[in-house]
C-alpha cells in the first residue's frame, strides 16, 4: 500500500450522476418540502428506487449464490460517503428518505443469518413500490443512554413468539417503513431488564404487524422532509426468527453480541452522517463564496494573515474545517473497506463533522446578513438542517466520550 | 485507490526516525532548550539516519526512486515528536537541497547536490522570513535588482535564518525588481555587504540557532539565481515548505497529547484520576481529533504535491490548520498539568512555546 487520496475513476463517474440528481431534482424541491412538512419527496424517491433496488438485488443474489462478499479491496463504504455527501449537498431531508434498508439493513447484514437476510431484505430488491427500513432505539427515557431502554420483548413459550411492549420515539423513516410501505423496523428491546446492555436485542418488526402503531410524527427545526416517528408496541407478536443474533444473555462481561452488533452498525453509519453533514456544509460554503464573489470579494489562499479581511478569514476557516472533517470521514469509511476496525475513527469523523458544519452553516447565515436570514435562499434552511448531525447517531458529546475512552483506554464504567 | 497505509519502506523510515526521536532526542530536549543548542553529536547521529540523502533521487546520487513530499512529511512528524528545534536544525540543509531539486537548473544541481550526500551536514541555509509584522513570503521586501553587468544586487533584512553564522552558502529569497516575484539567490558566506546579525532571542525553538541577516548591495552572479534565467515558481517551493511545517506541528502535538494522556491517568485529585472527569477527558479527545485532522490535511497536500497537482491551496490550508491545532493541543497539554504544566521541569510549556512559532514562521522547514 501507499498513502493515496485518489478517488477511483469509477466512483467519480457515479458521482456525476448523483450530482445531477442533487442539482436537478433535490435543490429544486428543497424549499417547498421545507415549507410543507411531511410532504414526501416523490420525484427523488421514484428516481432512487430503481437504482437502490438493483443494488440490493445484486447484493442479495451474490450472497444467495454463496459467492464471496467482495473480491479484493472494496470501495463500498467510500462510495457510500461520497454519495451521501453529494445527495446531502442537494438536500439532507430528502436524502434521508432514500427508499432502502439503510440502518435496518446494516443491523441485519451485521448479525443476521442468510435466511433472515433473504426474508427481510428481499423486499428492498423487488417490486414497483418503494420500501423503507428504519431503526428504533431511542425512547422517551433513553436517548444517549441506550442501556436504559424499557421496551420489553418477552418470549411466549406457547407460540414461540416474542411479545413486544413499549414506546420508541424519533424513529427516522418509521412511518414510511410501517405505514407507507411494506418495510421493516429494527427495534431494540430488552429481554432482561436487570441485565442492562446484555439484555438488549434487535428485533425485526414488519409492516402490518398487529399491535404496532405509528402514533405521531414530529414537527422539526430542520430536515423537515424526513419523517421522525413515534412507534407504540402493545403486545405486538413477532415470530421467534425475527430476533437478530442469539437470545442468550451474558451477564458477566456486560455486553453481548447483540449490543456489539448495534455498535458495529455505528461504525458504518457514523461516517455516513458525517458525510451528510459535510454535504450541507459544502453547499453553504459554496453559496457564500458565490455570493461574495458576485460582490467582488474573492478568497485568496496565498496571503498572510494581515492582508485578509475578517470575512476572508472566516471563509478560509470554514473551508479548512470542512476539509478536515471530510478527510476524517473518508478515512473512517475507507478503513472499513480495508477491513480495519474503525470505531474510534468513525466517532472522530462524526464529532468533527457535526460540530464544524453546525458552526459553518451558522456562520454562513451571519456572513450573508439579512439575505442569509431570508427564506428566499436556502442558507437558513441549511443551518437548520445541519444541526441534526450533531445530535443523532450519538450526540457530539457521546462521540467525544467514545474517542476519550479510546485514547485513555477507559471502559464505559471508568469514564461516563 | 484511497489508502492511508505507508509503504513498507516508509514504515521503516518512520520506525528508524521514531527510535532516534524517542531514545536520543527527547531525553536531550530539555537541556537543549535551556542551553540554546543540541549537542553536536546528537545532530550528527540524526544526520547519519540519512533522511535527506534518502529523499534525493538516484539520478542525482541519492537513494530515492523519486522525490516524495509524503515521505518527507512522515519523517518530519517523527522528528518533531522528538523535538521541533532539533528537527529544524537537522533538516536545515534541506532548505537548500529541496528547492534545488524542485527548481534548480541542471548545472546548479550538478554543482551543489553532492554536498547533501556527504557524511556531515553541509553548512548551508536559507533566508526567507523578514522582520516585519506584515511579512508576505510571496512578496518579500528584500529586493534583487540587476546592475549594468547583469549581476543581481540584493538589499534587505532577513530574520530567523537558521545556522546563518558560519554558513558557506545562504539561499536568499528576494523580490525580483522587474517582476516583483519572489526569487532565490545563492549568496556565499562572506560576500561583501552580507552581515550576519546577532543570534535571535525567541520565545520557543530556543535550541535552534537562528540569526538576523542584513543585505546591503550584495552582488551575486546571474548563475547563482535559483532556476537560472527562468527563475522559480516560488509558490511551489512555499507549498512544500508549508507541508513540512504542518507535519512538524503534528509531531509536536502528538508528543504533547501522549504526555498529557499519561499524566491525566496518573494524577489524582478528589479521589480519582483527573482523566476520569469529562472536562479533562473531552479536552484530550478533542486534541486527538485535531491531531488526526491536521495529519490528514498535511498528507493530502503532500500527496497532491507528489502527484504534480496544484497543491498551493491544500498546502496553505494544511499549514494554517496545523498551526492553529498545535497551539490548541499544546495549550490543552499545559492545562491538563495545571500549575505543574507551567513549570519548566515538564516539557509541556516548552511545547506550547514551540507551537506558537508555527503561526509566525514560513519557510523554516521543507519537504
Ligand atoms: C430528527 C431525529 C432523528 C432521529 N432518528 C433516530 C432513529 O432513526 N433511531 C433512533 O433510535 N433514534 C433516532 N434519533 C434519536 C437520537 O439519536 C437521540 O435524540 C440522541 O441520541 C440524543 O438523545 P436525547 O435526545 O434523549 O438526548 P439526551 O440523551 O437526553 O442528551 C441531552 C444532552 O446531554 C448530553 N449527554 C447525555 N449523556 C451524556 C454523557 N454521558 N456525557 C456528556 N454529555 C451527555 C447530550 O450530548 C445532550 O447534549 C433521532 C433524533 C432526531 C432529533
Amino acid at each position: 500500500m501507499a498513502i493515496s487520496f485518489e478517488i477511483p475513476e469509477k466512483l467519480r463517474q457515479g458521482l456525476q450522476m448523483t450530482e445531477a440528481v442533487a442539482k436537478g431534482v433535490m435543490r429544486g424541491e428543497a424549499r417547498r418540502l421545507d415549507e410543507h412538512e411531511h410532504e414526501r419527496p416523490a420525484t427523488f424517491i421514484s428516481l432512487m428506487w430503481p437504482v437502490l433496488r438493483e443494488q440490493q438485488k445484486r447484493q442479495l443474489d451474490r450472497q444467495a449464490a454463496g459467492g464471496p462478499k467482495r473480491e479484493g479491496l472494496g470501495t463500498l463504504n467510500l462510495n457510500m460517503v461520497l454519495t451521501f455527501e453529494m445527495l446531502s449537498w442537494g438536500d439532507v431531508g430528502q436524502t434521508l428518505c432514500m427508499p432502502m434498508a439503510l440502518l435496518a439493513g446494516a443491523a441485519i447484514e451485521a448479525v443476521g443469518t442468510p435466511a433472515q437476510k433473504e426474508r427481510f431484505l428481499r423486499r428492498f430488491a423487488e417490486g414497483d413500490a418503494p420500501v423503507w427500513g428504519a431503526m428504533a432505539m431511542t425512547e422517551p427515557g433513553a436517548g444517549s443512554d441506550t442501556s436504559a431502554i424499557q421496551t420489553t420483548a418477552t418470549l411466549d413459550p406457547a407460540t414461540n413468539e416474542w411479545v413486544l411492549n413499549g414506546e420508541k420515539i424519533f424513529c427516522t423513516n418509521g412511518k414510511l417503513a410501517l405505514d407507507e410501505s411494506n418495510g421493516i423496523v429494527v427495534v431494540w428491546a430488552t429481554v432482561d431488564r436487570a441485565a442492562g446492555r446484555a439484555g438488549m436485542k434487535p428485533f425485526v418488526v414488519e409492516a402490518g404487524t398487529p399491535g404496532v402503531t405509528v402514533d405521531k410524527v414530529e414537527i422539526k427545526h430542520g430536515i423537515r422532509a424526513s419523517d421522525t416517528a413515534s412507534i407504540v408496541f402493545r403486545d405486538a407478536r413477532l415470530p421467534y426468527e425475527n430476533l437478530l443474533g442469539s437470545a442468550e444473555v451474558h451477564r458477566t462481561d456486560g455486553t453481548t453480541k447483540g449490543f456489539k452488533g448495534a455498535m458495529a452498525t455505528f461504525d458504518a453509519s457514523r461516517p455516513l452522517i458525517a458525510a451528510s453533514a459535510i454535504g450541507v456544509g459544502r453547499a453553504a460554503l459554496e453559496f457564500v463564496k458565490d455570493k461574495l464573489a458576485a460582490e467582488g470579494i474573492d478568497i485568496p489562499y496565498d496571503r498572510p494573515y494581515h492582508a485578509l479581511s475578517a470575512v476572508q478569514r472566516d471563509v478560509i476557516e470554514m473551508e479548512m474545517q470542512l476539509k478536515a472533517a471530510w478527510l476524517l470521514t473518508l478515512r473512517a469509511a475507507s478503513m472499513l473497506d480495508h477491513g480495519q476496525h474503525n470505531s474510534l475513527e468513525a466517532s472522530m469523523a462524526k464529532t468533527k463533522a457535526g460540530k464544524v458544519v453546525t458552526a459553518i452553516t451558522q456562520q454562513a447565515v451571519a456572513i450573508l446578513g439579512p439575505l442569509g436570514y431570508s427564506r428566499e435562499w436556502l442558507v437558513e434552511k441549511w443551518m437548520r438542517d445541519a444541526k441534526i448531525n450533531d445530535i443523532y447517531e450519538g450526540t457530539g458529546q457521546i462521540n467525544t466520550l467514545i474517542v476519550a475512552r479510546r485514547i485513555l483506554d477507559y471502559s464505559s464504567r471508568e469514564l461516563r | 485507490m484511497f489508502s492511508l497505509t505507508p509503504t513498507d519502506e516508509q514504515q521503516m523510515l518512520i520506525d528508524t526516525v521514531r527510535r532516534y526521536a524517542t531514545e536520543a532526542v527527547r531525553p536531550a530536549a530539555h537541556d537543549a532548550d535551556e542551553r540554546g543548542a543540541f549537542p553536536g553529536r546528537l545532530v550528527q547521529t540524526g544526520w547519519e539516519l540519512g533522511i535527506l540523502p534518502g529523499s534525493i533521487p538516484e539520478s542525482l546520487g541519492g537513494f530515492a526512486d523519486e522525490y516524495s513530499a509524503v515521505t518527507g512529511a512522515l519523517a518530519y512528524e517523527e522528528l518533531a515528536y522528538g523535538d521541533v528545534s532539533l528537527a529544524l536544525r537537522l533538516m536545515t540543509p534541506a532548505l537548500v537541497a529541496v528547492p534545488l531539486l524542485l527548481a534548480g537548473t541542471d548545472a546548479q544541481r550538478a554543482r551543489m547536490m553532492e554536498q547533501f550526500l556527504g557524511e556531515t551536514p553541509p553548512p548551508v541555509t536559507a533566508a526567507l522570513l523578514e522582520p516585519a509584522i506584515s511579512f508576505d513570503p510571496l512578496r518579500p521586501a528584500t529586493t534583487a535588482t540587476r546592475d549594468d553587468e547583469g549581476c543581481y544586487v540584493l538589499n534587505g533584512k532577513k530574520a530567523s535564518v537558521p545556522l546563518a553564522e558560519g554558513a558557506a552558502s545562504i539561499l536568499v529569497y528576494a523580490a525580483d525588481a522587474e517582476t516583483g516575484q519572489a526569487q532565490g539567490f545563492f549568496v556565499e558566506g562572506g560576500t561583501p555587504g552580507l552581515t550576519v546579525g546577532p543570534r535571535e532571542k525567541l520565545m520557543g525553538l530556543r535550541a535552534l540557532p537562528a540569526y538576523s541577516l542584513m543585505l546591503e548591495n550584495v552582488r551575486v552572479d546571474p548563475g547563482q539565481r535559483l532556476g537560472g534565467e527562468a527563475g522559480i515558481d516560488f509558490g511551489l517551493i512555499l507549498a512544500h515548505s508549508r507541508v513540512g511545517l504542518a507535519a512538524l506541528a503534528v509531531g509536536v502535538m502528538r508528543g504533547a497529547l501522549d504526555y498529557a494522556v499519561n499524566y491525566a491517568k496518573e494524577r489524582e485529585q478528589f479521589g480519582a484520576p483527573i482523566a476520569t472527569r469529562q472536562a479533562i477527558a473531552f479536552m484530550l479527545a478533542e486534541c486527538a481529533i485535531e491531531i488526526d485532522a491536521a495529519r490528514l490535511m498535511a498528507w493530502e497536500a503532500a500527496w497532491a504535491l507528489d502527484q504534480g497537482h496544484d497543491a498551493r491551496r491544500a498546502a496553505y490550508l494544511a499549514k494554517e490548520y496545523a498551526a492553529k491545532a498545535a497551539l490548541m493541543v499544546t495549550d490543552a497539554a499545559v492545562q491538563t498539568l495545571g500549575g505543574h504544566g507551567y513549570i519548566r521541569e515538564h516539557p509541556v510549556e516548552r511545547w506550547l512555546r514551540d507551537a506558537r512559532g508555527f503561526a509566525a514562521i514560513e519557510g523554516l522547514a521543507i519537504v
